[in-house]
């Protein structure tokens, strides 16, 4: 298939009668988030036609966002130098003309508040808070010179999810459904599930922008009801629902002979699929016959939710064909004691990201599921201390420098890549924009990010807007 | 085809990548007078005709678009070897332009490789037989005013030029006209956005007459539904929704702005109006109230309230999209290109792009109190109320038992007396001091006479006000600052905290006396109030003056009040001296000073004094004065004085103060022009980037769109008059395309934001212009224009039954009535109707229907979702709360928008999400239940009432193969609800037949 197709392009008549293929193959290779309406492309996108420019080494993608922005000073990149100059300023020439959210330029400069380690063969550095992580140690890429263009977390998260900072852009979840199409037919393609307090970014992060809607994520909630109503509505019996969706479809085929509209057979083949997803949905979710070992591997209560309950929710949604899935932590803006804030979000994710990892290579799923750690900035080098806000110990937001890190679906495991300078502020060493991250990301999945585009508004638009490059110090 | 290093592709591929519609249409960038009128003509028409010379505008300038353009077309930052290929009169070697095309050199051809962006073999030969015939240029049809054309007498033009179109393209048969169920339900839906009840659809029906269907019409048209239905489609336009968006996407109130746009289409106010009032109704001589709140439409934009941001780069945010609504809106023109770079395609420059913001930029963005209805009259009778009041006061001096009412009047005028005598000794003579001269940072200081200073404009996190003064006759031995309420500041100030804070508060930081280099020490400081906004750290005056700029004084928990600090110096300003006083203002969120005023005295400094008091200025001044010096109603003042702030009569007094506010009507935000000394500059940003602003550029539009020997718009309003002259060739056609596409689902441009050259050319080019002028011919009323497509045989036909020619032809040639699922509110608000509960109510603040639990819980805070009350959860979709980090969920399954940016067209998407809401959603229980228990109390047999439920929901009756479905499922469950909910999720109930 040429690769460059915009997939609003063909018209759905000229799908159907030119190229063969009829509606009832379409619905029955159908996705859950795709759809017949307006355009064939989405039929193009279906499982049956991967439409990848090259072979892609990831066929799943999981990522682990820590919203707030984790403190890579007190996680990842060591540096002994902060506590050299604990409580003076930075030199003015190293802060330049950077804007903060909080605090003044010339605020104190602040030690790191935890020990760090070498782990495994690969002597990974990492803070004292991360000792699951260490485990997996040599299944990771440590990237500490990633960097970003936004200080503020809503547009920040945007940023990172779909590569522009104002809402309306498709996210990274809805550009790979777009080019890759789905592999689950009785689950969403896209999945966001949410395990901290409220999101910055909403619902923008997971918004297809102006791909067709059906590319949006579908959010997992923690409640009874992953999917919005998914369950059949207390008081009606299990019978009344069957006929329901019987009698339903039955009086739109005979709608279908007497009106001669394709979207008609689509709705029929939604009402099928809405049908199976009751079913399949809560199949799902049942982690009842999950063994211990690995339940207790994630440090999950299968009642509670939780990240580890969604961690290990994500390995099973990558085994049943669901492509991207967003869990995201929120809960990691540490503008005051970075100390406390730091240890219970690695004791609410720590464990849990390191299992998912162990056991993705334990499932044989790592080599083709991309799974992704990060937050959208880093925290400064500098402390966050404001009487008038009783804040003290914390740190502000730093887009300069932060640390992500990547493991299987392609990535080079066991490495740690880039360099910051002593202070922890500017990159030393192998600058990462994000939208390298994306482009990365998008290489990983057989896509030039270059070449994923689509046509909205009078121009080609794609994830990486007119920047990134893959970094092939990444990829293994 | 020369050999196969030639850049060509399979056609089949190249079609997908390039469609056939996208693939013609043109622009160049010609001076009206050098294109003539029938090369204009021609182009317009060039869509249709097959000639053998291709036409510039049909076929050749989408290839050229497409594959040269980017490198050889308007922007000369990226021109390469100087070629221009989008302009005629570029001194172009064609010859060398077909064999650099057509090269076996990769070295040579072109398009590069590397652009990835081949040429067809056929589209090789379109550009040769256009070289070979003269390489001559059109005007693109957008930028060419419409032109008139004739049409036979007595024909429907819409008719007429439909099935002209049919005709060439050789379809000879169209479905014939609807049966009028079907009309009738589709003509309800369409108009006001409600299916027919069965008497409403049987009474048309029943109607025999000749001109019932027209009737019909104008009777939907003078509907007040018809508003609410039309004003949904333009709020998607003006991305209104009912929070701040971003981050903490808190409450914001702008509904009014959408009532007023339902009221406007309601009343059919002609479209040039309606733009004029949304873009620039502030600038109308003696605007009205309803003219400012139109203004909204511009308001409609994010703001971030997330704290730590820079206020100035959002609202630089806000412009941009503001730029790019409009385009989209009015011009259908993708502006947005042109931010960072002149437009690849359409003939807007960088600069024009910068032009264009800058006839918005000049504004502030004030929250506007509608004036209540009988303001005046109301005011006067509560300050009628309050003298009266204000009299008994005395007579309701506590008294000890038994004493009488004579009495009380008595022991208020000793206390009284007392007062005075005690106020006396502690008064401070204060004199306001009018600054020689202010200036800050980014707001505007206005010298608003005794000494009161108002600052306007932009506020940033870390405001700096200077302020230089001459002392008097006397040396200064305390400065006074009062921070004063005003009805333009954020909910009256007296600061201008406007997010993220207390609206209204201010933060001061440092407050710093200076004469020449040396600041004065301050002795001492106090404050008539002070309360943080974050935390329960102190903040005072004392805090301003620490040297500290992270703390300082605000007033938090009484905005909208005057607050008063005292600074006393450790050493006078020696009379007549020179000094300046800097103030610092700012937190994590812009929070400065909007009106203030700085007094000064020479009374001696002791430990405490002179000190902050609550007592007004004028109040002050006169016990400063010896008593016999004082007039009779002088005294009165005084008097009043002392019985308003008694703490013995607070609840009488408490009582007044409230019948003295003014009469509060509901706030919504509007656009105010800024005075003309304190206009704002706009700059061209290099990059689109808000923090690379280069050269100033003064408001101008891009030439192509404005005739050259005239000069443009200078403002505003100015440029709101010039998006719907006669002048414009775009906005009628845009305007009328938009409508086209909501009655038949595909605009005659399908790419209904973008005319420029990437859009799609018009498939019917006569037919848009027909309707864009008889748009302009009927004072832009879009009742008339609505009316005229309704009407239409094209509109009445019926949809195209399986097997039958109509059912092939492509569907915007219209041989069948195209039909469409309805939009995600007209779903919910038909489900409403067709179970008899629907609240017609009208107006007013959002209300929340329910919805599943958990669809807001994953937005910052996690705020619950509690649904409204009565009647308010069935009102109409249109008054739904909108909240942008989490739309209403129902909304969002079926394709709504989320408010964050100007939507031209909703995708109408067919998922397994829609078929659960449908079956599973609470909001459908719960109205599936009232519609079943309704049906249940209906008289007759099973047999009829579920004949009556399908017509309420469907219109038409069922088959008997339907009905006895239907019976059969009901003799099962016999549950008429589960009945109900089956009929509510057939795709007939959601479509528009």
């Amino acid at each position: 298939m040429n690769p460059n197709i915009s997939p609003n392009t063909v018209s759905r008549r000229h799908f159907l009668r030119d190229c063969g293929i009829g509606l009832g193959k379409i619905a029955a290779a159908g996705l859950l988030t795709d759809s017949l309406a307006g355009s064939a492309a989405r039929a193009a996108a279906a499982h049956a036609m991967p439409r990848s420019h090259f072979p892609g080494r990831a066929k799943a993608v999981i990522h682990l966002f820590m919203a707030g922005a984790p403190s890579q000073l007190e996680l990842f990149d060591p540096k002994p130098m902060l506590t050299k100059l604990e409580g003076k300023p930075l030199p003015k020439s190293v802060i330049g003309d950077q804007r903060y959210a909080f605090i003044q330029p010339d605020a104190a400069v602040m030690g790191p508040r935890f020990s760090f380690q070498r782990h495994g063969q690969s002597g990974a550095v990492l803070g004292s808070p991360l000792q699951h992580l260490g485990k997996v140690a040599d299944e990771i890429c440590l990237i500490r010179s990633v960097n970003t263009s936004q200080f503020n977390h809503a547009p920040a998260q945007i940023f990172f999810n779909t590569g522009f900072s104002q809402p309306g852009r498709p996210s990274m979840g809805s550009w790979v459904l777009y080019g890759l199409g789905s592999e689950t037919r009785d689950l969403p393609a896209f999945v966001v599930m949410s395990t901290g307090s409220g999101l910055s970014g909403g619902a923008a992060l997971w918004s297809s922008g102006f791909l067709p809607t059906t590319y949006t994520g579908v959010r997992f909630r923690n409640g009874r009801d992953p999917i919005l109503n998914v369950s059949t509505p207390a008081g009606i019996s299990d019978a009344i629902q069957t006929d329901s969706y019987q009698l339903i479809n039955a009086l739109n085929r005979e709608r279908l002979g007497a009106v001669a509209d394709p979207e008609i057979s689509t709705r029929i083949a939604s009402f099928e699929m809405a049908s199976r997803l009751q079913t399949s949905a809560p199949e799902l979710m049942d982690l009842s016959r999950e063994p211990k070992e690995t339940l207790e591997l994630y440090g999950c209560d299968p009642e509670k939710p939780s990240f580890a309950r969604a961690c290990l929710l994500a390995r099973r949604m990558v085994e049943r064909g669901v492509r991207f899935i967003n869990i995201y932590h929120e809960g990691w803006d540490a503008h005051s004691d970075v100390k406390g804030n730091v240890e219970s979000n690695c004791r609410a994710t720590d464990q849990a990201s390191a299992a998912l990892v162990a056991d993705l290579r334990r499932t044989g799923l790592l080599d083709e599921t991309l799974v992704i750690w990060g937050g959208e900035f880093g925290r400064t080098p500098m402390v966050e201390t404001n009487p008038a806000l009783g804040r003290s110990q914390g740190r502000d937001h730093h887009p300069q420098a932060f640390t992500m890190w990547m493991a299987g679906g392609g990535i080079r495991p066991g490495v740690t890549i880039g360099a910051t300078d002593d202070f922890g502020f500017h990159i030393a060493e192998s600058p990462i924009h994000v939208h390298d991250i994306q482009a990365t990301i998008m290489h990983t999945l057989g896509f030039d990010h270059e070449r994923l585009t689509y046509f909205h508004a009078g121009r080609d638009y794609r994830l990486t807007d007119v920047h990134g490059n893959v970094m092939h110090q990444l990829l293994s | 085809m020369k050999s196969l290093l030639l850049p060509t592709v399979p056609e089949s591929i190249a079609a997908d990548r390039h469609p056939a519609w996208r693939d013609s249409g043109s622009w160049a960038l010609l001076p009206l007078s050098v294109c003539g009128l029938a090369m204009c003509l021609s182009g317009i028409a060039g869509a249709d005709e097959g000639v053998t010379a291709p036409g510039y505008n049909s076929e050749v300038r989408a290839i050229l678009s497409n594959h040269c353009f980017r490198c050889h077309g308007p922007d000369d930052k990226e021109r390469k070897a100087k070629l221009r290929l989008d302009v005629p009169g570029h001194d172009v070697d064609f010859a060398e332009v077909l064999s650099r095309i057509t090269s076996d050199d990769v070295d040579e051809l072109m398009p590069p490789l590397e652009a990835n962006k081949p040429l067809t073999a056929k589209q090789i030969d379109t550009l040769r037989r256009w070289i070979d015939a003269g390489a001559r240029y059109e005007q693109h049809w957008a930028y060419v005013p419409p032109v008139g054309a004739t049409i036979p007498e007595r024909a429907s033009a819409i008719d007429y030029f439909i099935g002209r179109k049919l005709q060439t393209a050789g379809i000879e048969t169209t479905a014939p006209p609807a049966d009028p169920l079907t009309l009738v339900r589709r003509v309800y839906l369409d108009l006001i956005g409600l299916p027919p009840t069965p008497e409403e659809a049987d009474t048309f029906v029943n109607d025999t007459s000749d001109n019932a269907y027209a009737q019909l019409v104008d009777q939907l048209l003078a509907s007040q539904h018809y508003g609410e239905r039309w004003a949904r489609r333009w709020l998607d336009l003006a991305r209104y929704a009912d929070t701040n968006g971003y981050e903490k996407d808190r409450d914001r109130n702008i509904w009014p702005y959408r009532d007023w746009v339902i009221r406007a289409i309601n009343e059919d106010m002609p479209f040039d109006q309606f733009t004029i009032e949304q873009i620039a109704g502030d600038m109308l001589p003696d605007a009205t109230p309803s003219q400012h709140v139109a203004t909204g439409f511009h308001r409609n934009t994010m703001l971030n309230e997330e704290g730590g941001i820079d206020p100035l780069e959002f609202r630089f945010h806000a412009m941009t999209d503001r730029v790019a609504t409009t385009g989209t809106t009015w011009l259908g023109l993708t502006i947005s290109c042109a931010q960072c770079h002149t437009h690849k395609y359409d003939p807007i420059t960088h600069s024009d792009y910068y032009g264009m913001m800058a006839y918005l930029n000049n504004t502030d963005e004030p929250d506007y109190r509608i004036p209540a209805p009988n303001t005046r009259s109301r005011s006067a009778d509560n300050a009628a109320k309050a003298e009266q009041l204000l009299a008994e006061l005395p007579d309701r001096w506590p008294l000890p038992d038994g004493d009488s009412a004579k009495a009380a009047a008595g022991l208020a005028d000793a206390a009284f007396q007392s007062w005075l005598q005690t106020q006396r000794e502690s008064a401070i003579d204060w004199s306001p001091m009018e600054p020689d001269k202010t200036t800050a940072n980014h707001p505007y200081l206005v010298h608003e006479g005794e000494g009161i200073i108002f600052a306007g404009g932009d506020t940033s996190k870390h405001d700096i006000y200077s302020l230089s003064f001459t002392a008097g006759d006397q040396p200064i031995t305390a400065l006074r600052l009062e921070a004063l309420p005003d009805e333009r500041l954020p909910d009256r100030g007296p600061g201008t905290t406007f997010y993220e804070g207390r609206k209204g508060d201010f933060y001061l930081t440092e407050f710093i006396p200076s004469i020449g280099d040396r600041s004065l020490a301050i002795a001492h400081s106090s404050e008539t109030y002070a309360q943080n906004r974050f935390g329960n750290n102190p903040v005072s005056a004392r805090l301003a003056t620490d040297g500290d700029i992270q703390t300082g004084w605000s007033v938090a928990g009484r905005v909208g009040e005057r607050h008063v600090a005292v600074f006393v110096l450790a050493e006078p300003v020696p009379a007549g001296q020179s000094f300046a006083i800097e103030m610092h203002f700012g937190r994590h969120y812009a929070s400065s000073l909007g009106k203030f005023r700085i007094s000064s005295t020479a009374a001696p400094a002791g430990e405490s004094s002179p000190s902050a008091s609550e007592l007004p200025a004028d109040i002050a001044a006169l016990l400063a004065r010896p008593a016999e010096s004082l007039t009779k109603p002088e005294m009165a003042k005084l008097r009043e004085e002392f019985l308003m702030q008694a703490p013995e009569l607070k609840e009488q007094a408490d009582r007044i103060r409230q019948l003295r506010e003014p009469v509060a009507g509901t706030l919504t935000m509007v656009m105010r022009e800024r005075p003309s000394e304190h206009s704002r500059p706009t700059f061209r940003h290099n990059r689109g980037e808000y923090l690379s602003p280069r050269e100033e550029v003064s408001p101008h539009l891009p030439e192509a769109l404005y005739p050259a020997d005239q000069s443009p718009p200078t403002d505003r309003l100015g440029f709101a008059r010039w998006l719907v002259s006669r002048d414009n060739p775009l906005t009628a056609r845009v305007i009328a395309n938009r409508q086209w596409a909501a009655f038949f689902g595909t605009g005659i441009v399908q790419t209904q934001d973008d005319f420029g050259m990437q859009g799609t050319p018009p498939t019917h080019p006569e037919l848009l212009d027909w309707l864009a002028l008889y748009l302009m011919d009927h004072d832009w009323s879009m009742k008339a224009l609505h009316r005229e497509i309704v009407l239409s045989e094209a509109y009445r036909r019926a949809t195209a039954s399986p097997g039958t020619p109509a059912a092939n032809a492509p569907r915007e040639f219209l041989a069948s009535f195209p039909r469409t699922r309805l939009e995600a509110e007209i779903i919910r608000d038909s489900a409403l109707r067709a179970a008899g509960i629907l609240d017609t109510a009208m107006f007013g603040a959002p209300v929340r229907p329910p919805q599943p639990g958990g669809v807001t819980e994953v937005a910052y805070g996690s705020p619950k979702w509690t649904p409204s009350d009565g009647g308010n959860r069935f009102r109409r979709s249109v008054y739904t709360y909108q909240k942008r980090t989490a739309p209403f969920a129902m909304f969002t399954t079926f394709d709504g928008g989320s408010g964050e940016s100007c939507l031209a067209k909703r995708d109408i998407s067919n998922t397994p999400l829609q078929a659960l809401t449908l079956m599973n959603d609470p909001m459908f229980i719960e109205i599936a239940e009232k519609f079943g228990s309704a049906l249940a109390g209906e008289p007759g047999s099973d047999r009829d009432r579920i004949r009556l439920a399908f017509r309420r929901v469907l219109t038409r009756p069922p088959s008997e193969s339907e009905l006895t479905r239907l019976l059969d499922f009901h003799e099962k469950h016999r549950d008429w609800p589960a009945l109900a909910r089956v009929l509510l999720n057939l795709d007939e109930a959601i479509s528009k037949p």
